[in-house]
């Protein structure tokens, strides 16, 4: 009984002479596999040669400053929340006199931390986020050799001051 | 008896450039057949050493001869080593009898560019090669893995069958140009046009030479005769317990094997270093020039051979073991039958 009618009857007729002797078909064999010599290759170089990532692609966090280069997280603890993977932790502080120009508000992220390791790159933190502090960059994960290293501080999070980078 | 040592030098010198030669095609042959696999599979094969890859070789030599060199303590320790080196020895044996250009003719003498042009040169071939199956078989036995040994049997009883079909396609020819002497053979097919047909062998034998070109696919265990090496079944076959640079050896070998085949094959089928034209080449330029131009030939016949072989290896799956051992004994050596048949009767009466 045939269940579907995608099966093919295979012929099982014994082999010409033609066939039998290989050769017509080793120079069929041989014309498909010279032509793909001047195929044109698929390979893209990759450190030399580098394809446009897509605008929806989510990468390596950032910690965003304002533009006057102060922190813009308040330690709220929503990407937190949102995070599927908790991936997030986050240590609150209160600003002191004087430091208002490191942090944008009374209250910042004395600590913060992600763990690329438990990390799934689903944005949802940067959808959070009510003060636009925390980005996804487009920047692939590098690798390192422990898994300590894999867990990123607030240092490493940071994008590089604005001003100080000027004067530097 | 008096030692002429002008006459020594030059052999020595010339064995030395005839062996660095076809180790650095050997070499080159590996970098040649990664990049052919790579373009034929629109991959682009290795770039990353030097230009177009082209440090690769040494980079892969110099990896086997700092690895590790293990010999396994249940295995034939001489022979386990004897394999290799034989397997080597005997793939640089055969270049002696190949005619790599002709006679340099100089007010000092002439300069012959064949190591030793002995009488029965196809013979020593044949002798040679067969001798190169003791180098697997060694391998294998002395590694003392089973896979090893299945591996090495068939690669010796592949050899054997396909020589006997290798040599009944060659009789035929030696009937036409009644010489065994490479160098006679070469002479015979001097330019390519003469006496209203072509001088080359391929055009006096085809059928010939296809049998003996299949025959030397097997003979070199390459696809689609790689059998001895038959990954899936033997996992890595006769050198599986090989390591370092015995490995290399081995593997090596079988690339100046190769180059070598590719060379013989030339020279009996194609001419050798002869070329259409030749004479007036010869009559317009001096005798070294001529000579390099001559050798340049032989080595551009030897590299599209090269090629080829490694086309095919790209092109067609692995015969199975029964398969193989049909085409050769009961397609093979008929065909080489009939081939001699036929050429006998043309002979008889149609050359007379």
């Amino acid at each position: 009984m045939k269940l579907t009618n995608r099966s093919a009857q295979i012929n099982r007729d014994p082999m010409t002479f033609g066939e039998k002797i290989y050769l017509p078909a080793i120079a069929k064999g041989l014309s498909i596999t010279v032509g793909h010599i001047f195929k044109k290759k698929a390979t893209v170089q990759y450190p030399e040669e580098k394809r446009p990532f897509s605008p929806v692609f989510r990468g390596l966090h950032i910690l965003n400053r304002d533009e006057q280069g102060r922190e813009r997280c308040t330690a709220c603890g929503l990407c937190a929340l949102a995070c599927p993977a908790e991936a997030i932790t986050m240590e609150a502080a209160e600003r002191k006199a004087g430091e208002e120009n490191l942090y944008r508000e009374e209250k910042y992220a004395a600590k913060y931390e992600i763990n690329m390791l438990r990390c799934i790159f689903c944005g949802l933190c940067e959808e959070a986020c009510p003060k636009d502090a925390v980005y996804l960059s487009e920047t692939v994960m590098p690798t390192h050799y422990s898994r300590s290293s894999f867990i990123y501080k607030k240092e490493d999070l940071l994008i590089a001051h604005p001003h100080k980078q000027e004067s530097k | 008896m008096q030692l002429d040592i002008a006459f020594i030098i030059e052999k020595v010198l010339l064995i030395s450039v005839i062996l660095l030669g076809s180790l650095g095609i050997a070499m080159y042959a590996t970098w040649a057949e990664r990049k052919v696999a790579a373009v034929m599979q629109d991959r682009r094969g290795p770039n990353r050493a030097g230009f177009m890859g082209l440090l690769q070789p040494m980079a892969d030599g110099l990896k086997l001869f700092f690895k590790e060199e293990i010999i396994p303590d249940r295995s034939t320790r001489f022979l386990f080593i004897l394999g290799p080196a034989l397997a080597m020895l005997t793939a640089v044996m055969t270049s002696a009898v190949v005619p790599w250009g002709p006679d340099i003719v100089t007010e000092n003498g002439v300069i012959s560019l064949q190591v030793a042009d002995i009488n029965i040169g196809i013979l020593f071939i044949f002798g040679v090669v067969s001798l190169g199956v003791y180098g697997v078989m060694l391998g294998g036995w002395a590694s003392n893995n089973k896979f090893s040994l299945l591996s090495s049997i068939r690669a010796a009883s592949q050899a054997i069958s396909y020589e006997l079909a290798m040599g009944l396609s060659l009789v035929a020819m030696l009937m036409m140009t009644g010489s065994l002497s490479l160098r006679e053979i070469v002479e015979q097919q001097h330019g390519f046009w003469d006496g209203g047909y072509f001088t080359w062998n391929f055009f006096k034998q085809p059928l010939g030479f296809f049998i003996f070109l299949t025959c030397a696919f097997a003979e070199l265990n390459r696809a689609p005769f790689d059998l001895p090496e038959c990954e899936s079944e033997l996992n890595m076959g006769y050198h599986q317990e090989y390591s370092s640079m015995k490995l290399g050896f081995y593997l090596f070998a079988e690339y100046i094997n190769l180059f070598i085949s590719s060379t013989v094959i030339a020279t009996l089928f194609f001419g050798g270093y002869n070329f259409p034209f030749m004479d007036q080449v010869a009559a317009s330029v001096s005798p070294v020039l001529f000579a390099i131009i001559c050798v340049l030939t032989l080595l551009t016949k030897a590299i599209c051979i090269i090629l080829f072989f490694m086309f095919i290896r790209w092109t067609l799956p692995r015969f199975r073991y029964d398969q193989l051992m049909r085409l050769g004994w009961k397609s093979l050596i008929p065909l080489a039958l009939v081939n001699m048949v036929i050429t006998g009767a043309v002979i008889l009466w149609v050359i007379k």
